[in-house]
């Protein structure tokens, strides 16, 4: 075999193998109802419990307290992250290994697991390990597997970014060598097709910061959240809160670059006939009303696509696995298709993740460059 | 009065999850005729002018990341539909 075909096959055996064992290890998490013994042999290890792939999913797509990357047999391999909570006036801060996986209470407080709309928040507890139902929640300002995973895309984003931008400051007018010729036709890309098209050539420049921000932002996040294990995995830009910040942010800047010109067309707009403005101002409700839907919309579509390209891939998994419970054979044939199915998934999570972010970054920038309306229009 | 005596005689829940189900598979129909339509009429415009296929292949790659855009939003109700 050629040398460029065994690095192939050693790679993808490499690949596959840390791929299926983060999985695989995903059955024997302890789901809140303990089931009968599975039929299935011994694929998926020593575990007694059916496969619930509608558990594993939401797991995987939800937030959590703590950051479980696998399991080696009995033996669960987590990450405790630090929990931070507000309470009566004081801030209480421990580890969430403490918790010991929501099974015990710590300093008065635990993880609700009983179904309803605590499910998994922290809550206040009584001495014998009940949930206090009177007392409010805590204020809940825990490094949680999101923020975790937020704060290290950061990291990599300031140092990725930080070392171009001193290496084009050192030598400027040089040829970009090494990770300033990756970066810098994207960046060349977001201003000029995306700034300067979208606001003008006379005023993209104060909003190039912020565009490009987020363009790398929702970009980072997206690829980490499609590598499938540690420090991957987590699913930063399909939270909707995360999502509704960035959008937040678009409609404070959209509201704050405007001229006086931008209010009165909202309710009087030039070219519409009177009848829609008076005596029922359909059109200007249409106009208000689209002012807080569009940044509604920009979270929303970041969130849905993120996260329902979380589902599909998880979902296709777990199909090889519910093969796998009925009859061990059956994995050979469903198999190796859900694994080409899940990597065809997977390259369109990845052209999803360029689009997701080119998309969000020319929506702000178009809403940018419409909030300086002329007088003459 | 039938959906009060349909109310105290069974619960709904069954019901909520075969709209949500329904619910999904129109959203894929209706993104579906959508980015057709876009594909089509990119395609029709590459053929009539080739030398224009990299305008025309961003803007169609915009429309498209739109409409989708539209489609999930009718995913995410039917989501709330099962899980609320």
């Amino acid at each position: 075999m050629s040398l460029k075909v065994r690095r192939f096959l050693i790679f993808a055996a490499i690949v596959s193998t840390v791929v299926f064992s983060a999985f695989i290890n995903e059955n024997s998490k302890n789901n809140s109802s303990p089931t009968a013994k599975s039929e299935a042999t011994a694929s998926e290890g020593t575990q007694n419990e059916k496969f619930n792939p509608g558990v594993m999913i939401m797991e995987h797509v939800l937030d959590a307290h703590e950051w479980h990357i696998t399991q080696f047999g009995d033996y669960p391999v987590v990450l405790p992250l630090p929990v931070i909570l507000y309470d009566q006036g004081k801030f209480v801060c421990f580890m969430s290994s403490k918790f010991e996986h929501g099974t015990k209470s710590y300093l008065g407080y635990k993880i609700e697991e009983a179904a309803g709309p605590n499910n998994g928040k922290i809550v206040r507890a009584l001495e014998n390990g009940e949930t206090d139902k009177a007392a409010k929640l805590p204020f809940d300002f825990s490094i949680t597997k999101t923020v975790f995973a937020m704060l290290l895309s950061l990291v990599i984003m300031c140092l990725v970014f930080i070392s171009v931008a001193r290496t084009y400051r050192k030598h400027p007018n040089q040829p970009p060598k090494g990770l300033q010729s990756l970066l810098e036709p994207v960046i060349l890309f977001v201003r000029d097709d995306i700034a300067k098209p979208s606001i003008g050539a006379d005023r993209y420049a104060r909003f190039m910061p912020f565009l490009l921000t987020v363009f790398f932002f929702i970009l980072t996040n997206n690829i980490m959240g499609v590598i499938p294990i540690f420090p991957g995995g987590a699913n930063v830009t399909g939270n909707i809160a995360v999502t509704m910040t960035l959008a937040v942010f678009t409609f404070i800047i959209t509201s704050f670059s405007t001229d006086k010109h931008y209010w009165r067309h909202l309710v009087d707009m030039p070219g519409v006939p009177i009848w829609l403005k008076l005596p029922i101002p359909i059109m200007p409700f249409v106009e208000i009303f689209g002012v807080f839907i569009k940044p509604v919309v920009l979270m929303i579509r970041l969130f849905a696509n993120i996260t329902g390209g979380h589902i599909i891939i998880l979902g296709f998994v777990s199909l090889i696995f519910i093969f796998g419970e009925k009859n061990v054979w059956l994995t050979g044939i469903a198999g190796p298709f859900s694994f080409l199915f899940m990597i065809f998934v997977y390259c369109l999570e990845l052209l999803v993740a360029f689009l997701q972010a080119y998309v969000f970054t020319l929506l702000s920038a178009l809403y940018f460059g419409m909030a300086k309306v002329g007088s003459h229009h | 009065m039938l959906t009060t005596m349909l109310q105290a005689t069974m619960d709904l829940a069954p019901f909520a999850k075969l709209g949500a189900g329904i619910g999904a598979g129109l959203a894929a129909i209706g993104g579906g005729i959508g980015i057709s339509g876009i594909g089509r009429g990119a395609m029709e415009a590459i053929a009539r002018q080739p030398e224009a296929i990299g305008e025309i292949r961003s803007n169609m790659i915009l429309a498209a990341a739109l409409v989708e855009g539209v489609a999930f939003f009718a995913i995410v109700v039917c989501l709330l539909v099962l899980f609320i």
